[in-house]
């Protein structure tokens, strides 16, 4: 849902990044208002997931320059679960196993994490009971997972749910969703899907990261961005996602060297291409 | 001459007693000098805490006195367990170990201090659970327990040993298990020390074919734990369950040397030995399987898995299988980590703090061994401790 007056949530300025001295993220701006679904999409190496886990606060990526501010603050001053509990949300390309810790009390320790951040009483184990109870409606989730330890021997799809589970308990303002839909098979994806969008809302903002048209079929976005060598090359609406499908990458190689070449005639500091 | 001894933290913590009139002390007790390092089996453990206690007898009161026994259960006299006495300790070649020495040793001012000094008893049919408290408290000195289970054939049980301290002491705890065909034991230990307390415990188990053996091992707060269970299957086709935890931190020093031994074909042993290292913590495992050329068809599997909080804290961790017969499956391995830095940031990315994340990791590595506890130790606040749960 698009509403130019809406309060901005999310504002990512020139950001850079790198792992291991790498460069990774050259100069990547986007602003995500609240109400907005926002997809980027891109190669693999592209950026896409390194720009998501920055946004999370993942120790292994070095911010080496630009900004982000989460609802007018410096997001990057923040720890990792700082953020969380202030509203940002990563759902995992990869969630993790932590085998002996059971999924119920993962959630619950942070669903109030979360709730005490914003001055909501915390839930005994009753009373979290019945609220997740109620949320696995939004993923269609048996409730057997929540005895299991976290995500060990989940397939696939039962992992995605399980993040999903955890979006719908935590309630942020900006969930950044990294490629929720690998792995996932058609009625996997329609449920995974189905609960995005259910938990969308005025008030909040997603971050789809995919590589595929099959997500954004069932989840609209509002914009599409396109991600090439650290920076986002092109942004639109969702016809941009279906160019994309129609067309492959290509033509963003092509853009690439064209605005290497530009670069190198006006002097400005080229794209690196690859 | 001046015994030298090294300096420890724990020196003459307790009554002003010298740490050399305390090693003199022990030596004497066990008829022989305070292991040392040059030993194969104390090359990595240092004894010098125990040296830190008072040269004394704790006089203890009798374990058994305040329990009701379940049905199945009965305490043997002194006369009635001293054929079996020594049987498993011989069988498993424990004699000649020092803490065994020792508990022997202490037998005689034992036997003055406490009302009993042995805790003899005879299983039949489905005895169902105990628990047996043994706890130091604060007294200052040397406790001495010695226990014998004779389990008959195919009966029963569940029992829980509570070795505990709350001062500077030390606890010997010598046991020997009997478990005839098709008996079935789950012994679980659950020992858990304070700053300066010492626990040398050996666990000597004979067992016959058809039989079951469970042991659960969880061992935190000791400025020195020693365990050493030794387990024969004097015919093999028994099977071997062997659990065990050891948490270190500050200068803790925890080590476990298990012997694991068939003498016979058919038998299965499956091990798991955990151990968590923190501050400047040690933790030690030595683990001998033997397989001798008699024990075809063997099935055993050891698995080490330690955790290394600490760049100072140190971990010794050692298999060592000894495999004469051709026709087995053995399996072993070891692992020492730190906390995985994916499984942090995973729990941090949802809003939980650091150092709560790396407590609830820490303790799904604990739970593998301690939800395997008996039953009854889900009750005891040491367990819910160890769990961080306050």
């Amino acid at each position: 849902m698009i509403c130019p007056d809406a309060p901005v949530l999310l504002e990512i300025r020139d950001l850079q990044a790198a792992v291991d001295d790498q460069p990774i993220l050259k100069g990547v701006n986007l602003t995500i208002r609240a109400g907005e679904i926002h997809a980027v999409m891109g190669r693999n190496g592209s950026g896409k997931s390194t720009l998501s886990k920055v946004l999370a606060g993942h120790p292994a990526y070095t911010v080496t320059g630009g900004s982000v501010h989460y609802r007018g603050n410096d997001l990057l001053d923040l720890a990792p679960e700082q953020r969380a509990r202030i509203g940002l949300f990563l759902g995992f390309q990869y969630p993790v196993e932590i085998p002996g810790v059971s999924n119920l009390e993962f959630l619950r320790v942070a669903t109030n994490a979360r709730r005490s951040e914003g001055g909501l009483e915390e839930l005994d184990t009753f009373a979290f009971e019945d609220l997740v109870r109620e949320r696995l409606e939004v993923v269609k989730m048996d409730p057997a997972f929540l005895e299991r330890s976290v995500n060990e021997g989940f397939s696939g799809g039962e992992k995605k749910r399980n993040e999903i589970l955890q979006m719908a308990l935590l309630e942020p303002l900006v969930a950044i969703l990294d490629e929720t839909d690998s792995g996932l098979d058609i009625d996997a994806l329609r449920i995974v899907a189905g609960g995005v969008n259910q938990l969308a809302s005025p008030e909040n903002a997603t971050l789809l990261i995919t590589h595929y048209q099959r997500l954004l079929d069932l989840i609209t976005p509002d914009y599409v961005h396109v991600m090439a060598a650290g920076r986002i090359l092109r942004s639109g609406g969702r016809e941009l996602a279906l160019e994309l499908e129609r067309t492959g990458y290509d033509w963003v190689d092509q853009e690439l060297e064209r605005f290497a070449a530009e670069g190198q005639q006006t002097g400005r500091a080229p794209l690196e291409v690859g | 001459m001046v015994a030298v001894v090294p300096a420890t933290p724990y020196a003459g913590a307790a009554g002003g007693a010298s740490a050399s009139a305390t090693a003199a002390w022990l030596a004497s007790l066990a008829g022989a000098p305070l292991p040392n390092r040059r030993q194969e089996d104390w090359r990595f453990t240092d004894p010098a805490a125990l040296t830190g206690i008072d040269p004394q007898l704790i006089g203890l009161a009798d374990p058994l006195a305040a329990q009701e026994l379940p049905d199945g259960l009965e305490c043997l006299s002194p006369a009635a367990a001293s054929p079996w006495l020594g049987q498993a300790l011989a069988a498993t070649t424990s004699l000649e170990h020092w803490p065994v020495l020792l508990n022997a040793g202490a037998s005689a001012g034992a036997a003055a201090a406490q009302p009993t000094s042995l805790l003899a008893l005879r299983v039949s049919g489905a005895a169902g659970r105990l628990q047996l408290p043994l706890d130091a408290g604060d007294q200052p000195g040397l406790a001495r327990f010695r226990l014998l289970l004779v389990v008959e054939a195919g009966a029963q049980l569940e029992l829980l040993l509570q070795p505990s301290s709350g001062g500077v002491n030390a606890i010997s705890l010598v046991s020997e298990v009997i478990l005839e065909p098709g008996a079935e034991l789950t012994l679980g230990s659950l020992a858990i020390g304070a700053a300066g307390s010492c626990l040398l415990q050996h666990t000597a188990v004979v067992q016959a074919p058809g039989s079951r053996f469970e042991h659960i091992t969880v061992s935190a707060g000791w400025a020195l734990a020693r365990q050493e269970p030794r387990i024969l299957q004097r015919q093999g086709g028994a099977c071997t369950r062997l659990r065990a935890l050891q948490v270190c931190c500050d200068r803790q020093l925890a080590d476990t040397h298990s012997w694991v031994c068939f003498d016979g074909p058919d038998g299965e042993l499956d091990q798991l030995h955990k151990a968590v290292a923190d501050d400047q913590g040690r933790s030690v495992f030595n683990g001998a399987v033997r397989v001798p050329r008699a024990a075809q068809g063997t099935r055993a599997a050891q698995l080490s898995r330690s955790l290394l909080l600490s760049d100072r804290a140190r971990i010794d961790t050692k298999p060592e299988l000894e495999i004469l017969a051709d026709d087995v499956k053995c399996a072993h391995g070891a692992t020492v980590s730190r906390l995985q830095a994916e499984e942090l940031f995973y729990l941090q990315s949802r809003g939980i703090a650091a150092d709560q994340a790396a407590q609830l990791l820490q303790r799904a590595f604990c739970a593998e061994v301690l939800r395997d506890l008996p039953a009854g130790a889900a009750a005891l606040r040491p367990l819910h401790q160890l769990l961080g749960e306050g």
